[in-house]
C-alpha cells in the first residue's frame, strides 16, 4: 500500500468493554480518511463517544488496534497524539483569559511568544473573534465559546480535529449557523475533522461521510445521500430521516426487487436489502416525500385514511392510516393541489423504485 | 392616553404594595435568626469589646480625687488639694468591698497599692483637720510612701472612664508616666511572643492539614458519589468525638510507651522513644486531626465541580498530564484552598483545650492567656482585650481573603 492509499486512521477490529461484561464498542473496522469530514453517528450509548476517546487516547481499546498514518497508537498517551479536540461543554480554562486559552497549546509546545502571539491572533481572525483575546470565557456568548474552542483545537496545526458534540448546548438557530461556520472552516484548512454527533441533521448538513453507530456496532458508512437514499438496514433507515414502516411477509423474490404481502393484505414491490427467503418477516420502509397521493387505486397502492394534516409553511404533513394500525407519513410540497380533508379515503402510491424492504 | 396613564399608576401602586408584602414576609421569617444572632452574637461582642477599655472601678470609687489631680503635672509631689479629696473619698466607701475594689485595681497597676489603700481606709475617719495641708501630714504620718508620687500616678492615669491601657498591654505596650507610648519592659512582655507563637502555630497546622487534605480531597472526587460519601463520613468522623475523648486518645497514642512509639521502636526506626507528647508535636498533630475535615469538605465541594473535561482538554492540547493538573486543574481549586485554609486558620489561632493539654508552657496560645486572665486573676479587662486582639487578626485575614477574591474571580 502506498502513503496515499493509508488511511489517516483505521481501527482494526476494535473492541471495548468498561465492565468486562457487556461491549461498548465492537468488532470495530472503520477508516478515516485524510482530509475529510466524518461523522460518528448514533443513539446515546452506541459507542461513539467510546470510539472518539479511543481514538483521542483518553479510553484504551479492550481488543483490536487503532493505526495512525499506518502506525499503532493504541499506546501513545493523549498528550502525545498532537489531536485537537473540541468537548461538548467547551472545556474553556475559566481562570485563563481567551488569548491564554488559545495559546496554551503553544505555550506547551515552547512556542516563542512573539510567534505565540501571531498565531493566537491568526486563530481568533479564522474564527472571527479578533480582538476578544483579553476577554475572560465567562463574558463570551455560548457560540462565541464554542469558537474560542474551535480556535484552541486549531492553533498548534494538529493532525486531525476531535470533535464531541460541540454544538450540542446551543439553540436551533446558533447551531445550524455553527454548522455552516464548521463546514466552511474544514474546506478552507483541509484538516481531517472526526465528529461526534446524535442530531442525524447535522450530521447530514456537515460531512463528507458518516458513520452510524447503534449498540456499540458499527451499521453503515457512507455519505450523506447514500446513507438516506439505501440505508444498509432497518436501523439505518428510521434513524437517519423520517420513515414509513411497514410489516409483512415476503411473496416472491425477482433478483434485486421482492413482491411483499402487507399484513393488511396489499401487496408491494420494493427492492430487497439483506438476505430473505418467501415468507420471509420483513419491513417496507419508504420515505415520507416519495409516497404519492392518489384518488384511485392502481400498482403498488394501498387504501388509506387521512387522519390529521399539519401545515409546516414549506410543506404539508399527512398523517395516514393503514388498515387502521398502522401509520404511514406523507410530505407534500405546499401548492401542489387542494390538501386532503381529515377523515378523507384516498389510496397512497409507493414506487417500487423507492421502496426498501429489510428482513 | 390619560387612560393609559391612570392604568400605568395603577399598576405601580399594586407592584409596590406586592414588594411591601414580600419584604414583611422576608422580615418576619429572618427575625428569629436575627434577635438570636443580636443576643448571642452581636452583644456579646459588643459586650468584649466593651469591656477591653472599660475602666470604671477608680473612676467610681474616687471621683474627687480624679478631679483634683486633672491638672497635675504627675513629676511634681501631688496637690495638697488631692490628699484632702482622696481622704473624703475613702469616707465616702462605705462598705470594705468598695474599697477592696479599689485597693485590687491599684494594685494591678503597682505593686504595694493594696496595703496602702486598705490601711488607709481602716485608719477612717482621721481627725478633722483645718485644711488641706494638715490632712497630706496626716496621710503621710499614717504611711510615709503617701509622700511618693507613684500611687498618685496610677489614679491619675486611671481617672478616666475609657482606657486603651489594657489593649496596649494585649501587644505588649504601655503609657509611660507622660503618657508617651512605649514599649513593655523585657520581663513583663510576654503577650508578642504570645501572639507570634499562636499564630506561627495556626499557619503550620493550616499548611500540614492543606498538604494532607488536597490529594485526599482530589481521590474522593474522582470517586462514584456512593463511595465517596461513605468515605466522607469516615473523614467527618473526628467531627462527632468530643474534643477531650480525642486528646486523651492522642495522649495514649504518642506518649512515650505509647502505640506509635511502640511501632517505630518496633520497627527499629528509633531506639529512645520521641518526645511526641507535651510538646510542639504533639499540639500541631492533635490539631491537624480535629481542624483537618474543614480543609477536606471546602476542597471536595469546589473540586466536585471541576469537569473532567478541564484536564482532559489540556492533555488532548499537548500537556503532559502532570502539567496539565498543575496549571488547570490546580488555579480552579484555589476558591477552595483558600476557603479551607481561612477556615483552619481562623480555628486554629483560638484553640485552647488541645494546646492546654497535649502542650508545655511554650505551647500555649493566645486562648490560654485569656482564660488565665479570666480564670485566674479575674482580669476581665485584660482578657477581653486580649480577645480583642484575636477578633482583629481574624478581621483583618478575612478583609485580605476578600481583597484577594476581588483580584482573582477564581477565589471568589
Amino acid at each position: 500500500m502506498t502513503l496515499a492509499e493509508t488511511p489517516l486512521v483505521r481501527f482494526a477490529g476494535v473492541h471495548k468493554s468498561y465492565d468486562g461484561a457487556t461491549l461498548a464498542v465492537r468488532d470495530l473496522d472503520l477508516d478515516v480518511q485524510r482530509g475529510e469530514f466524518l461523522t460518528l453517528l448514533g443513539p446515546s450509548g452506541s459507542g461513539k463517544t467510546t470510539t472518539l476517546m479511543m481514538l483521542a487516547g483518553f479510553e484504551t481499546p479492550s481488543g483490536g488496534e487503532i493505526l495512525f498514518d499506518g502506525r499503532p497508537i493504541t499506546g501513545t498517551p493523549p498528550h502525545r497524539r498532537n489531536f485537537g479536540m473540541v468537548f461538548q461543554n467547551y472545556a474553556l480554562f475559566p481562570h485563563l483569559t481567551v488569548g491564554e486559552n488559545v495559546a496554551y497549546p503553544l505555550t506547551v509546545r515552547r512556542v516563542s511568544a512573539a510567534e505565540c502571539t501571531t498565531r493566537v491572533n491568526n486563530a481568533l481572525e479564522m474564527v472571527r473573534l479578533g480582538g476578544l483575546a483579553s476577554r475572560r470565557p465567562d463574558q463570551l456568548s455560548g457560540g462565541q465559546r464554542q469558537r474560542v474552542a474551535l480556535a484552541r483545537a486549531l492553533v498548534f496545526d494538529p493532525a486531525m480535529v476531535l470533535m464531541d458534540e460541540p454544538l450540542g448546548a446551543l439553540d436551533k438557530q446558533l447551531r445550524e449557523h455553527m454548522q455552516v461556520e464548521l463546514k466552511d472552516l474544514h474546506r478552507r484548512l483541509g484538516v481531517t475533522f472526526v465528529y461526534v454527533t446524535h442530531d442525524q441533521g447535522e450530521a447530514l448538513a456537515m460531512s463528507d461521510r458518516v458513520a452510524v453507530f447503534n449498540d456499540g456496532a458499527l451499521q453503515q458508512v457512507d455519505t450523506a445521500e447514500r446513507l438516506y437514499e439505501e440505508p444498509a438496514n432497518r436501523f439505518v433507515a428510521s434513524f437517519v430521516g423520517d420513515n414509513t414502516a411497514l410489516a409483512g411477509h415476503v411473496a416472491a423474490i425477482d433478483a434485486d426487487f421482492a413482491d411483499v404481502t402487507l399484513d393488511c393484505h396489499a401487496t408491494l414491490r420494493g427492492r430487497l436489502i439483506g438476505p430473505a427467503a418467501p415468507g420471509t418477516a420483513v419491513q417496507v420502509t419508504i420515505r415520507p416525500e416519495r409516497v404519492i397521493v392518489r384518488d384511485g387505486g392502481g400498482a403498488n397502492t394501498v387504501p388509506a385514511t387521512v387522519q390529521d394534516v399539519v401545515y409546516l409553511g414549506d410543506h404539508l404533513r399527512l398523517r395516514c392510516g393503514i388498515d387502521g394500525r398502522t401509520t404511514a407519513i406523507v410530505k407534500r410540497p405546499v401548492g401542489s393541489g387542494a390538501a386532503p380533508a381529515i377523515g378523507a379515503r384516498t389510496h397512497l402510491e409507493f414506487p417500487a423504485e423507492h421502496v426498501r424492504i429489510y428482513p | 392616553m390619560e387612560a393609559v396613564a391612570d392604568t400605568m399608576a395603577d399598576v405601580r401602586v399594586a407592584l409596590r404594595r406586592d414588594a411591601r408584602h414580600r419584604t414583611a414576609t422576608a422580615l418576619i421569617l429572618v427575625l428569629p435568626l436575627a434577635l438570636f444572632l443580636l443576643l448571642t452574637f452581636l452583644v456579646p461582642i459588643g459586650a468584649l469589646l466593651w469591656r477591653a477599655v472599660d475602666n470604671p472601678e477608680i473612676a467610681r470609687a474616687v471621683p474627687r480625687t480624679v478631679a483634683a489631680l486633672a491638672r497635675w503635672d504627675a513629676a511634681s509631689p501631688p496637690p495638697d488639694q488631692a490628699y484632702a479629696a482622696f481622704v473624703a473619698d475613702l469616707q465616702a466607701l462605705r462598705e470594705q468591698t468598695d474599697a477592696g475594689m479599689l485597693a485590687r485595681r491599684l494594685n494591678t497597676e503597682v505593686g504595694g497599692a493594696r496595703s496602702l489603700v486598705m490601711n488607709a481606709w481602716r485608719a477612717q475617719p482621721l481627725p478633722a483637720a483645718v485644711d488641706a495641708a494638715a490632712v497630706r501630714a496626716q496621710l503621710i504620718a499614717l504611711d510615709p510612701r503617701w509622700e511618693e508620687p507613684w500611687i498618685w500616678q496610677a489614679i491619675a492615669k486611671n481617672g478616666a472612664r475609657l482606657t486603651p491601657d489594657y489593649l496596649l498591654a494585649s501587644v505588649d505596650l504601655k503609657r509611660a508616666a507622660d503618657g508617651s507610648i512605649v514599649t513593655m519592659e523585657a520581663d513583663r512582655s510576654a503577650f508578642r511572643r504570645i501572639l507570634a507563637r499562636t499564630f506561627g502555630i495556626a499557619a503550620i497546622v493550616t499548611a500540614i492539614a492543606l498538604v494532607l487534605a488536597y490529594p485526599l480531597a482530589w481521590w474522593l472526587s474522582t470517586m462514584a458519589p456512593r463511595r465517596a460519601n461513605v468515605l466522607l463520613i469516615v473523614v467527618l468522623v473526628p467531627f462527632w468525638t468530643s474534643i477531650l475523648v480525642r486528646v486523651a486518645a492522642w495522649i495514649v497514642l504518642l506518649q512515650s510507651g505509647g502505640l506509635v512509639n511502640q511501632a517505630l521502636r518496633g520497627i527499629g526506626l528509633i531506639d529512645q522513644p520521641l518526645a511526641l507528647l507535651f510538646n510542639r508535636t504533639g499540639v500541631v498533630i492533635a490539631m491537624v486531626h480535629i481542624l483537618l475535615p474543614f480543609m477536606v469538605l471546602p476542597l471536595y465541594s469546589v473540586m466536585k465541580s471541576i469537569p473532567r473535561d478541564y484536564v482532559r482538554a489540556a492533555v488532548s492540547l499537548g500537556s503532559h498530564p502532570l502539567a496539565a493538573f498543575l496549571r488547570v486543574y490546580v488555579p480552579q481549586t484555589y476558591a477552595g484552598v483558600a476557603a479551607g485554609s481561612l477556615l483552619v486558620f481562623i480555628l486554629a489561632i483560638g484553640y485552647y483545650v488541645t494546646p492546654a493539654l497535649l502542650g508545655g508552657p511554650e505551647d500555649q496560645m493566645l486562648s490560654y492567656s485569656v482564660a488565665q486572665y479570666a480564670n485566674v486573676h479575674l482580669d476581665w479587662g485584660m482578657a477581653c482585650a486580649l480577645g480583642s486582639v484575636l477578633l482583629a487578626a481574624t478581621l483583618v485575614l478575612y478583609a485580605i481573603y476578600r481583597r484577594l477574591a476581588r483580584m482573582e474571580p477564581a477565589l471568589a
